[in-house]
């Protein structure tokens, strides 16, 4: 029993107290101000809404860890979503099977993994900047997405992707359904295995974790590679959702990601941070979208007030960090 | 000259490279080698020159911004606004009154990073959600095209008909990004302000032994990029002839990694104007090339982030390497 | 035996503060402390790291500010508490530890960087700022290109630099933070015979630090604190090492070599004619099973660099490394491991530990493999490893997840011993073990290292502190300019002729 105990307290962690008190707030303020709040429609709505973000996130978590960042992740889902189209216009368009759908997710993972790759590769071997580096592979593959595309959209898919976007087992939807093993994915990735343990070292302090004997170069490579790998399946689903692809798409979320994880307690210059928290966050970020929408409000301004969400929650810690050295002062 | 180029290598190597395509792109292409076509450069670039060099001053004092482009959105929308409701104004009220919202949106950044502590990037990050929500909520995303007569029409400094009918043309945004530009180079070069700034984004707690006031590094550095911001965003309004919220939303981006690319660093202490103006250049020619080359204008932003790409790749691996002797001589 | 001097009849003190409290987070870093400078005087500040050295010079200096109730009496002045400017602008100046220097910069403008000052902005005057370096730089008989930005120069330049800089401005007092502890003796030498010019130019100097050796002979006075408190004031005159750090730790040692003959052991690691161009040339010794080889030099003799090529952290160029008789060609430092060698870094602080993270993580960081079960990194095994570590090395720590820059250094120390020692080495290399660690904590230390050894660990011991390794290691290597230029047995010959050599 206490080792349970242990067990709940470290998955909560006080970390878990800035996205936690927004969550309360955020269900207090608007079961008050929209009696519309606490039903299924919202969370339904939240529930469909959090798969693209999420996994997106996800992607931007991994680089933040380490200290650095993914600015590419929106295109790289993009190019991913084309890869998937691409090859199943070559097998039948809407006429394609499964088989190629499913050939055509793995040779898009696979290319989310090769923009990875490459930024992995540059940021490992050269020490060159990762807001940098990310950048130009953003303005790339965002020009590469264009180009392929002409700016227009891409449809014209089976039918059977439909429930991959919108369907749901046992009431619960596929998207968030693959959202959450993705976030179990990552949480065991990083508290159970080596390359989660080198992410959080590098993130302190990469040359004290070469000298301990870390793989440091190998651990950034294969980080930015699952980064990208994220996205690509951020990308399926993106496909999966709307029906197409079109180069652009998400584009406004990057900034989102990096807000969601710092709301989530991620240290600004890596090495701290943990998953749960941070699909908290991503909960507390949509739940407010939804409640705002309720209340007749749009997407732009949700936007605003996840922004003033981000800096209350920093100014709390600000306040409290204060709060705790005149405390001590006095005792 | 040695201790020059090994002081500007940044600048001298963009310099090379900007040469070189110019001259690929003279050979190529007939119309790239003219003086009208280095004219229209310029006069495109002005903005994100004007951008630029307000984000070099913070990235000097080791601070990044991610707000800066849509803060001028914002500017420009309220500043067409408020000129309108005093009856259209002139160039005078409207670069104040730009100036003065744009100093405002960059303090409230500088306030929430010196005075609560919030590192730059989540601080900016967090109101550039703000400022674009907000601007989107409250527009509604509605465009403005009904501007004061004197924001729209261009205002030519200089032209002049060339031999073959082509005319060369200089307008008001090159001499405001000539001014701001200039503006620039004095403040982080020639005054101790400036100095200032380098020392503190240099060596932060070096600067506080030396009593330097840190939180007016913030508010200065944030205040002159907001400065510029407010500027960019009325000559972007007067060059487009129209105010749209989202005309400049993702453009602090597209800045960002023109100043790196011109030898500015992350973290604070390094960079000059030249290197940013040419950071900017080089990726304004290179579109500009392309496009007299007739290459697809959805291959553009492809090629430039692999030229960008391999740029950064380079810069961070082998001038040094290639060029050994720039490390001996100062190692003696 | 040396008594404090009482309150005497000498000259009028430039600086004397009376009063000086401090609190930090609830912990007292200065209490009632006093101090006095004469004018010209070159004066010594002891402590060990923590006693408040560093906390009373920045109020000196007016970066901190000192709770209400403190006098400050410099020059004919009685201050409540300094400001930089006013220090600054009153002719006292600071070497800093870490030297606060501006590495971007040019030559010229750090050393000329007060003329940058001011709240408002003026024109900067560079023809001027050049004067006023090559003048500075020449009072030190020092060239430098002035127009190079400082990160080109090596750090015993930097330190010229910042001294160049203390001295623009009509000095009446300059302190010196560590000033030794990059330098190498010749370049201490020089750094002495300037300050004896200042000292007789009327500038009073004082020495930080808590390694006197150097400096003891040219100072007149020295003040004592141990944890934020003044022990007291001492004429230098008489004064030895050992009593200094008596004062400092309130404690007494007694050191004894600790060398035996370990002659009929196996041979674990042996090196031959290894090279490496610029760092170090044809290095050939053995050490054996259970035995520790001391290694000892100056600065730049090349001992951290043999260290880090048996490491695998930087491949040799010539020669042959064997371990327990097998040639040996490490390609990373992962492969060292996996072979049994083991490295403590000489920079703790940014090298050897990752000092926000956790003690448990910085423990097991290199022997991951051993706490997997099931391919997966278990909780469970790393908190009993961490606790038997603990328990093993005697380290005194909250909880196992505080961050480990919440520790004492000598704690810290041992936590870095420990992660080696939980990767099953054959061979420990000890880099400077006891720098940032307390003296009296020093002790500690090298009882770990002797048990080790006896229990069969083959110990490589580097340190330029000289009496650590003749104390402590069973045969003492001297290295000058990437050579082995001597060996001594400790049983044999006295600390007083390994001395002579290094610092020949």
């Amino acid at each position: 029993m206490r080792s349970f105990l242990n067990r709940v307290s470290h998955w909560v962690g006080p970390d878990i107290a800035g996205p936690g008190a927004a969550f309360i707030a955020v269900m207090i303020v608007f079961s008050i101000g929209s009696p519309q709040f606490l039903t299924g429609a919202t969370f339904g709505s939240v529930a469909f809404q959090l798969p693209e973000l999420g996994l997106l996130t996800l992607a931007m978590l991994l680089p933040i860890l380490t200290g650095g960042l993914n600015l590419a992740i929106t295109f790289t889902a993009n190019i991913a979503g084309l890869t998937v189209a691409w090859y199943l216009q070559k097998n039948g368009g809407v006429d394609a099977g499964p088989g190629a759908f499913l050939i055509g997710s793995l040779l898009a993972i696979g290319v989310g993994a090769l923009s990875g790759l490459l930024m992995g590769l540059v940021i490992a071997y050269t020490k060159a900047h990762p807001i940098l580096v990310s950048l130009s592979m953003m303005i790339f593959l965002r020009g590469l997405g264009e180009f392929l595309t002409r700016g227009g959209d891409v449809s014209g898919f089976p039918a059977f992707l439909q429930p991959i976007g919108h369907g749901s087992i046992l009431g619960v939807p596929i998207p968030l359904l693959i959202l959450i093993a993705c976030v179990l994915l990552w949480h065991v990735l990083l508290t159970r295995t080596k390359l989660g343990f080198g992410t959080y070292m590098i993130g302190s302090n990469i040359e004290a974790a070469r000298y301990s004997g870390i793989n440091t170069r190998k651990v950034l490579v294969l980080v930015y590679m699952l980064s990208g790998a994220m996205c690509a399946i951020a990308g399926i689903i993106m496909l999966a959702r709307f029906n197409s692809v079109r180069v652009g798409h998400g584009e406004s979320y990057l900034l989102i990601t990096v807000l969601a994880c710092f709301l989530g307690g991620v240290n600004p210059f890596g090495g701290f941070g943990r998953v749960i928290p941070v699909f908290l966050a991503l909960v507390v970020l949509q739940l407010l979208s939804s409640g705002l929408n309720l209340m007749g409000a749009n997407q732009h301004l949700a936007t605003a007030v996840w922004g003033i969400l981000l800096i209350a929650v920093m100014l709390l810690r600000w306040a409290s960090s204060h709060f705790k050295i005149f405390k001590r002062k006095k005792g | 000259m040695r201790k020059i180029i090994q002081s500007h290598a940044t600048e001298f190597a963009l310099l090379a490279v900007i040469l070189l395509i110019s001259l690929f792109l003279s050979l190529a292409t007939e119309r790239f080698f003219t003086l009208g076509n280095a004219f229209d450069l310029l006069n495109t670039s002005s903005v994100n020159i004007i951008f630029a060099v307000g984000l070099l001053v913070v990235l000097i004092a080791g601070g990044i911004d991610i707000s800066f482009a849509v803060a001028a959105s914002v500017v420009q929308y309220v500043a067409a606004l408020l000129l309108e409701s005093i009856g259209g104004g002139g160039w005078i009220s409207g670069l104040v009154i730009a100036a003065v919202l744009g100093v405002s949106l960059g303090a409230i950044n500088a306030l929430l990073i010196h005075r609560f502590k919030i590192i730059s990037i989540v601080a900016t990050i967090a109101t550039f959600n703000i400022y674009f929500g907000l601007l989107m909520f409250f527009t509604r995303g509605v465009s403005i095209y009904n501007l004061p007569d004197w924001l729209t029409s261009r205002v030519i400094l200089f032209e002049h008909e060339m031999a073959d009918g082509s005319w060369v043309e200089i307008t008001l945004p090159v001499l405001v990004m000539v001014v701001c530009v200039i503006a620039t180079w004095v403040l982080i070069t020639r005054t101790t302000t400036g100095r200032q700034l380098y020392a503190f984004g240099d060596n932060p707690e070096g600067a506080r032994r030396f009593g330097i006031n840190v939180g007016a590094m913030q508010f200065i550095a944030f205040g002159w990029l907001g400065l510029m911001a407010g500027i960019a965003g009325l000559i972007q309004a007067h060059y487009a002839q129209e105010v749209v919220p989202n005309a400049l939303y993702g453009r602090e981006l597209d800045v960002l990694a023109a100043v790196v690319l011109g030898g500015a660093r992350l973290g604070g202490g390094k960079g000059t104007v030249l290197g940013c103006v040419l950071g900017v250049l080089m990726i304004s020619i290179t579109q500009n090339g392309l496009n007299l080359m007739g290459v697809s204008p959805f291959a553009f932003k492809m090629i430039i982030g692999a030229i960008i790409l391999v740029a950064i790749t380079l810069s961070n691996t082998s001038i040094e390497r290639l060029l050994p002797f720039m490390r001996e001589g100062a190692r003696r | 035996m040396t008594e404090p001097s009482g309150a005497h009849a000498g000259p009028r003190p430039l600086l004397s503060l009376r009063n000086i409290n401090m609190t930090f987070g609830g912990v007292k870093a200065l209490k009632n402390v006093s101090f006095d400078v004469l004018p010209g005087e070159v004066h010594c500040l002891a402590g060990e790291n923590g006693s408040g050295k560093s906390t009373l010079i920045k109020i000196i200096t007016g970066v901190y500010r000192p709770e209400p109730g403190a006098v400050i009496d410099y020059d004919g002045q009685t201050y409540a508490q300094m400001s930089p400017v006013t220090a600054q602008n009153g002719g006292i100046q600071v070497i800093w530890q870490d030297l606060a220097l501006f590495p971007e910069m040019t030559v010229a403008e750090n050393i000329a960087f007060q003329t940058l000052l001011g709240r408002w902005p003026r024109f900067v005057n560079y023809g001027h700022m050049r004067e006023i370096a090559i003048r500075a730089l020449k009072k030190l008989g020092v060239t430098l290109d002035v127009d190079l930005p400082l990160k080109d120069f090596p750090i015993a330049q930097r330190q010229i630099v910042a001294i160049a800089r203390a001295l623009v401005g009509e000095a009446k007092i300059v302190f010196m933070d560590e000033p030794t502890a990059s330098l190498t003796q010749s370049e201490t030498d020089h750094l002495l015979e300037i300050v004896r010019t200042l000292s007789t130019s009327g500038v009073a100097v004082v020495f930080v630090s808590h390694r006197l050796a150097e400096v003891l002979e040219i100072s007149s006075r020295l003040t004592v604190l141990r944890d934020g408190a003044l022990v007291g004031v001492y004429p230098t005159e008489g004064l030895t090492q050992s009593r200094i750090t008596e004062l400092m730790t309130g404690r007494t040692f007694d050191q004894h070599v600790r060398a035996k003959t370990r002659d009929a052991n196996p041979v674990v690691l042996e090196v031959k004619n290894l090279t490496r161009p610029g760092q170090f040339e044809d290095v050939s010794f053995t050490v054996r099973k259970g035995e520790t080889l001391g290694i000892t030099g100056l600065l730049g003799a090349g001992r951290t660099e043999i260290a880090l090529s048996l490491f695998g952290m930087s491949k040799p160029q010539s020669g042959e490394i064997f371990l327990d008789g097998k040639p040996v060609r490490f390609s990373s430092n992962r492969e060292a491991i996996e072979a049994g060698v083991a490295y403590l870094s000489e920079d703790r602080l940014s090298l050897g530990l990752i000092q926000p993270q956790s003690i448990a993580d910085n423990l097991v960081i290199a022997s991951l493999d051993g706490i997997r079960s099931g391919g997966l990194l278990s909780d469970e095994r790393k908190q009993r490893l961490v606790a038997q570590w603990i328990a093993d090395l005697g380290v005194k720590i909250g909880k196992q997840t505080d961050a480990i820059s919440t520790l004492s250094g000598g704690n810290q120390q041992r936590i870095a011993i420990a992660k080696w020692l939980a990767t099953d080495p054959k061979l420990l290399i000890l880099d400077a073990p006891t720098v940032g660690v307390d003296v009296g904590a020093r002790a500690g230390i090298f009882e770990i290292v002797a048990k080790l050894a006896e229990s069969g660990l083959a110990i490589i011991l580097i340190s330029d502190e000289v009496p650590e390794v003749y104390f402590n290691a069973d045969r003492v290597l001297h290295m000058a300019g990437g050579r082995i230029s001597g060996a001594f047995d400790p049983r044999q010959c006295t600390l007083k002729d390994i001395e002579a050599a290094v610092y020949a």
